[in-house]
């Protein structure tokens, strides 16, 4: 009852009048993100966050969550039209939406995609209002060895569930916490790590300057080469009567919608896996339960519908962790994670408590979102079809100059947009060899986080270890059982290695 | 891809021994009373860099990355120009804020851009590079209050101050 009740004050905080134009235009902003080729959420939240200081923190961070909303839905669009999908996380609404662009039902698979965008929504955050308060009140008594475990388990789960190079997850993760720490020491009040005795990292490398340089600079660099700035597009007819008929033939297939939500959401709310793997899994499932099989890959709406349905679920799982722990489930989370920072709303369980009014607003903005993303989407989709037909070679320079000014607004320093470049261009080039870049992202926002917690335990614990298994809490060892689900995620690639080895043989 | 791996290791391996290097200017030992040194979290972390910086050697050796195996070229031709190109443009607008400021240099990049590797018209051409400057103005400047760099004094004083005065 009283969660009903902190929902309904967030819905009155929501339907604001400010905040409902920042979620009509998140909405419009994360489908046009989401549908050009390249581009994603983590794209548009980066490069929008320096926009944002116009409003109040509650109003920006609600427009960045609808934008990450409606790039979900946006990223089907290109993944339909073109072939090409407009984020990683609409990969696998390619497999079946471009055979059936290919077969002239391209509105069938945009109504599908929509609809099931919908559905995984609004299931992930009923879920999510449900679980978010007591998983907030377990964590409210976590002290500094339980929220350094968990930031340890982030990483682990990038190395036992990233499915990149371990060695060059690592890699990507310690760059990421030593970038973190450049700057003044927390406690000596040193400087520490000032390059060449520049005096721009005195204030040390804000996150932001790493993730546009990253998601803007180095993402355009990389759709540049792919695309080589052309695009090829399908034919489509849109018309309000195939837009019905499409809706009502999508009753065939809530039974596939609400397994791809439940699962995208479970996904998500790992740190490491997010919306890509969870649609992609949402796609296996659906194919692995389904009876005829063969037709997936081929023009199959379920093929759209369950990787839709689960890369929306998963962009709010993703929102769990960030909120009630301090610990944000993917990369855009993070950067919604940095930015709540800058706001001075400090992500984790005492947000619950202390800014009440922010959290429930943002939840109930979410349910306002998911409607407004979803009539958006259906009522503009000529438009957007249209919009995708803009040469890369206008898009791209318009993008790097917004990358610019948006690194340069935060600290007003032309010694972060340098560096914000030097971050893109070595970024694009280790991405080339396959160097994962959302670690390194998700360890510069965390860093500022983890470095205190750890040095907090080991100054109670003098110096020991110990501490991260041995602390209790009621007598529940909370810190060691993170701790080993930690370790257990550093061992899973090894136990992996080991099997495949052993098949052969035997 | 293969040698680029290889390259690519070796100069990581370099900058995370600087990094511990620099990060050994501050204590990155245990100090009683204090905890660990200000310079420990982040020399051990540029440690961890090298060891897998270690690592992808070794497996560029064994040939067990894809990208150690890869016999593809690590950039085409038409790619390296177009890297060399966005990079270079971009580089040389960031350059050029310092003198001329934001809105000198940014529509002389989108002209650069969109009319030499875009091969758009002068009539799109100008009018994304004459819209973008001023609806930035009208954002940054004018809306947040976030000065955007002006380049010399002198652009600043004879052209901003004006709009300045009329528009705040």
């Amino acid at each position: 009852m009283e969660i009903l009740n902190l929902l309904l004050d967030g819905f009155a905080i929501a339907f604001e009048p400010l905040n409902l134009v920042v979620i009509v235009l998140g909405c419009a902003v994360g489908l046009f993100v989401g549908a050009m080729p390249g581009l994603g959420s983590v794209n548009g939240v980066a490069i929008m966050l320096p926009m944002t200081f116009l409003v109040p923190p509650t109003s920006a961070i609600i427009f960045l969550a609808a934008l990450y909303y409606g790039a979900m839905y946006g990223g089907a669009i290109s993944s339909i039209m073109l072939g090409i999908p407009g984020a990683s996380t609409a990969v696998a609404t390619v497999f079946d939406g471009r055979p059936l662009a290919m077969k002239g039902m391209a509105d069938k698979a945009l109504v599908a995609a929509a609809t099931a965008s919908f559905v995984g929504g609004t299931i992930s955050v009923v879920l999510f209002t449900l679980f978010a308060p007591p998983l907030a009140e377990v964590a409210l008594r976590f002290g500094s060895p339980e929220i350094f475990a968990l930031m340890i388990m982030a990483f682990a789960t990038f190395i036992g569930l990233g499915g990149d190079d371990i060695a060059k997850t690592i890699f990507s993760i310690c760059i990421g916490l030593v970038m973190s720490a450049v700057g003044l020491d927390i406690i000596s009040g040193q400087p520490r790590l000032i390059f060449l005795d520049l005096p721009g990292f005195f204030h040390g490398i804000n996150f932001l300057v790493l993730a546009i340089g990253i998601y803007g600079i180095g993402e355009i660099l990389w759709t540049l080469e792919t695309t080589k700035g052309e695009v090829t597009m399908s034919k489509a007819t849109v018309s309000f009567r195939r837009v019905i008929v499409a809706l009502k033939d999508l009753r065939h297939n809530v039974k596939t919608m609400v397994m791809g939500s439940f699962l995208g959401y479970f996904v998500g709310i790992l740190p490491a896996a997010g919306a890509t793997p969870g649609s992609l899994m949402a796609y296996g499932m659906a194919k692995m339960i389904a009876k005829e099989p063969e037709t997936y890959g081929k023009g199959n709406i379920d093929g759209v519908v369950a990787p839709e349905a689960a890369n929306n679920a998963a962009s709010t799982g993703a929102m769990l962790p960030m909120l009630t722990l301090g610990i944000p489930g993917s990369p855009t989370t993070a950067i919604l994670l940095g930015g709540m920072v800058i706001w001075g709303l400090e992500p984790g369980p005492l947000l619950f408590v202390e800014h009440k009014d922010f959290v429930w607003g943002l939840i109930a903005s979410l349910y306002a979102a998911n409607v407004f993303a979803l009539l958006i989407n259906l009522a503009f989709i000529p438009l957007f079809l249209w919009v995708l037909k803009m040469p890369f070679t206008i898009l791209a320079p318009i993008i790097f100059v917004l990358c610019v000014v948006g690194g340069y607004a935060p600290t007003q320093s032309l010694h972060d947009v340098w560096l914000m470049l030097i971050f893109g261009v070595v970024g694009y080039l280790m991405r080339k060899l396959d160097y994962p870049m959302a670690p390194a992202v998700l360890a510069i926002v965390l860093g500022p986080l983890a470095e205190p917690a750890m040095r907090q335990s080991l100054i109670i614990s003098n110096g020991s270890f110990a501490i991260f298994f041995t602390r209790t809490i009621d007598g529940v060892p909370v810190s060691g059982m993170i701790m080993g689900i930690a370790i257990a995620l550093f061992l899973l690639p090894v136990v992996k290695t080991l099997r495949r080895k052993s098949r052969p043989a035997s | 891809m293969r040698p680029a791996e290889l390259i690519m290791a070796v100069v990581m391996a370099f900058f995370s021994l600087y990094l511990m290097w620099k990060s050994a200017e501050l204590p990155i030992g245990w100090i009683p009373q204090e905890g660990p040194g200000g310079g420990a979290f982040p020399f051990w972390l540029a440690a961890g860099m090298l060891a897998s910086c270690g690592v992808v050697i070794a497996r560029w050796f064994m040939r067990a990355s894809d990208a150690s195996r890869s016999e593809e070229p690590y950039m085409d031709g038409p790619s390296f120009r177009m890297f060399l190109l966005s990079a270079g443009s971009l580089t040389v607008m960031i350059g050029l804020i310092h003198i001329i400021g934001v809105y000198g240099a940014v529509p002389l990049f989108l002209i650069f851009y969109m009319r030499y590797m875009g091969r758009h018209s002068w009539i799109t051409t100008g009018a994304v590079a004459g819209i973008t400057p001023v609806v930035t103005f009208l954002f940054f400047d004018i809306a947040l209050n976030i000065t955007l760099p002006k380049g010399l004094s002198v652009i600043e004083e004879q052209i901003f101050y004006p709009l300045y005065d009329i528009l705040l």
